[in-house]
């Protein structure tokens, strides 16, 4: 779907992602997962098509980002970033609405409103629909920004794909599991998913495969079992890691 | 407010009001406008003075004092306020889009200061350079320069703002900021330079007026800020895009980079025309769109044609209270904008403060 081939990102003279290739396919979640500076989220700006690589290439569907009509991207892949506030006062509803924005003057037009409450359902926001954006608690409003990106992706040709950046940064453990749970149903439903994590456990629950970013370099990408293990993380992160059937523990004693 | 924005149903409904609503208070500001004043008319004046207008029926004599004053002063003045209050209302509102700031207004973008510095240039340096021709290029001296003038300002402003290629909002802004003190600056010299007679001209541009208003003026301000107008209202969806910002915008299909551009000329034009034939009126692209957004919501489908009647309709009433007032004297349109608009903008601070 959509896939980087040798990406290579500067900003100055620093490399921020070096020779990174990764490629999402459709009905696969792929976490990505790193230190803070790894990278991770320039990875989801060139997936995105928000950067261009200074070398190698990012291409959907086999044509480079670069060379798409943006209209024509935002059809076929949606972007939840970190944190997004509004400039002014919005219902969460007319939020959620503007994911159809770039279907506007197709036939798939007179589905909008049809979408976006399909959207709203989908990410378990619909009782919300009325209120605030503004009043939304953190993980209201993520969901919310969700529910956006489901209606853009509503009536897409398929494959679509959905890249979300750190979606449970601001959630607790019971809405973050729904989401990843979310994640997962997307993504049996066809979508291509790439959802950047810092949470490993998040990343081992949510992940067919996880793509471990240090430095700026693509140190690992495989099935949860074979990367997240004690080697690949203390190599990575630098601290201990106590790795079992029940999840994954950083050594938090050894640190200090 | 939350309880407004709770009910999503009147929401929608109202909405369908806004255009013939927005229109009814346009047209009643302008019938008042027409008809009243320190010269009163009356309805059945005005009825005969469109009859005789329209070739319907000839005008009696009795109402021939009011037919000269609605043909001669009123109408124009009244149909000019109402081109240049809607051309800073839609600009302040896509400004405010655009710089995703609640206190953004067209000043920001330098076209004011700008104009400005042209027409005092044009005031000051006018008479000594054109001589005795001055008063018969004065008419439209003036306003093709303070044009000219505004148009530069925000073209060296998007210019000083764009890095690499990219006009990232807080670098226009602070572009804006550093072009508008510049002007400000060169004003000034040119204030120092000025004799009496000029400084009185000056400041009297500064405040604004429509006392200025001629019908031969009216094409020009209906081509500069109708066709702004339309566009601008063209850009209501990706202006509603990035009011998400503008990664999310891109991320929407948005061309970011070609839209902040177009929008800030646009405004700039629209701006500009005004200025050019009124002097400086502000506040009205600042306190429009916020009313508009109060009743209506973001959506600047609504927000830009709203803030468009809307701030018709008020200049219209400002410029009425301000022949009004001190009759026979006139109060600058200047003035009184900012005795309105002053006061909300506080309350506007105030409110942000508060965390609404």
């Amino acid at each position: 779907m959509i896939a980087a081939e040798g990406a290579t990102f500067r900003a100055g003279r620093r490399a921020l992602l070096a020779d990174v290739s990764l490629a999402l396919a459709p009905g696969e979640v792929v976490a990505v997962v790193g230190p803070n500076g790894a990278g991770k989220s320039t990875l989801l700006r060139l997936m995105a098509g928000e950067a261009a690589p200074a070398a190698g290439r990012v291409a959907c569907e086999g044509r480079a980002l670069a060379a798409w009509h943006p209209l024509a991207l935002a059809r076929r892949r949606a972007v939840v970033s970190q944190h997004v506030a509004l400039a002014f006062p919005m219902r969460a509803a007319d939020v959620a609405g503007l994911g159809r924005l770039p279907w506007h003057g197709t036939p798939e037009a007179a589905r909008d409103a049809a979408a976006v409450e399909r959207a709203l359902a989908a990410a378990g926001v619909a009782h919300l629909a009325g209120r605030a954006y503004a009043t939304l608690s953190g993980g209201e409003r993520q969901r919310v920004q969700i529910a956006r990106a489901l209606a853009q992706l509503d009536g897409a040709p398929r494959p679509a794909a959905l890249l979300l950046d750190e979606p449970t940064a601001s959630l607790d453990a019971r809405h973050a599991a729904a989401l990843l749970a979310l994640v997962r149903r997307l993504a049996a439903g066809g979508l291509a998913v790439m959802v950047v994590l810092h949470d490993l456990n998040e990343a081992a629950f949510v992940a067919d495969r996880i793509a471990v970013l240090a430095e700026g370099r693509l140190v690992a990408c495989d099935a949860p079992g074979r990367v997240l293990t004690a080697p690949v993380l203390e190599g990575v992160y630098g601290i201990g890691f106590r790795v079992e059937q029940g999840g994954i523990l950083p050594r938090y004693a050894e640190c200090c | 407010m939350s309880a407004s924005l709770a009910a999503p149903l009147p929401r929608e409904r109202r909405a369908l009001a806004l255009l013939p609503l927005g229109l009814l208070v346009l047209a009643g500001a302008m019938l008042a406008g027409v008809l009243l004043g320190p010269a009163r008319i009356s309805a059945a004046g005005l009825f005969a003075t469109l009859a005789d207008a329209l070739g319907l029926a000839p005008l009696p004599a009795e109402h021939a004092r009011d037919a000269a004053v609605l043909g001669v002063v009123r109408a124009p003045r009244v149909l000019m306020a109402a081109l240049i209050g809607a051309g800073l209302g839609a600009a302040g509102a896509a400004m405010q889009g655009l710089f995703r700031n609640p206190l953004a207004d067209p000043g920001l973008i330098g076209v004011s200061a700008g104009a400005a510095l042209a027409a005092v240039a044009a005031i000051v340096l006018g008479g000594s350079l054109f001589g005795a021709a001055a008063g018969l290029v004065g008419l439209w001296l003036l306003p093709l320069a303070a044009f000219a003038g505004g148009l530069l300002a925000t073209l060296l402003m998007a210019r000083l703002g764009t890095v690499g290629g990219v006009a990232s909002v807080a670098t226009l802004l602070l572009a804006g900021v550093a072009v508008n003190a510049l002007a400000g600056a060169l004003t000034g010299v040119l204030v120092f330079m000025a004799d009496d007679r000029q400084v009185r001209d000056i400041t009297f541009w500064t405040l604004g007026s429509l006392a200025g208003a001629r019908w031969a003026q009216l094409p020009v301000v209906l081509a500069l800020v109708g066709v702004p107008l339309l566009l601008l209202c063209a850009l209501a969806r990706p202006l509603n895009a990035l009011l998400l910002g503008e990664a999310e915008a891109f991320h929407l299909g948005v061309r970011v980079e070609a839209v902040k551009r177009l929008a800030v000329v646009l405004a700039a034009v629209a701006v500009a025309a005004g200025v050019a034939f009124t002097g400086l009126i502000g506040f009205v692209g600042l306190v429009v769109p916020h009313l508009v957004r109060l009743g209506f919501g973001a959506d600047h489908r609504l927000v830009l044609p709203g803030a468009a009647l809307l701030g018709g309709a008020l200049l219209v009433l400002a410029d009425l209270a301000a022949r009004s007032l001190a009759a026979p004297a006139e109060l600058p349109v200047g003035v009184v904008t900012a005795l309105l608009g002053a006061p909300f903008f506080l309350w506007l601070l105030r409110r942000r403060g508060a965390g609404a």
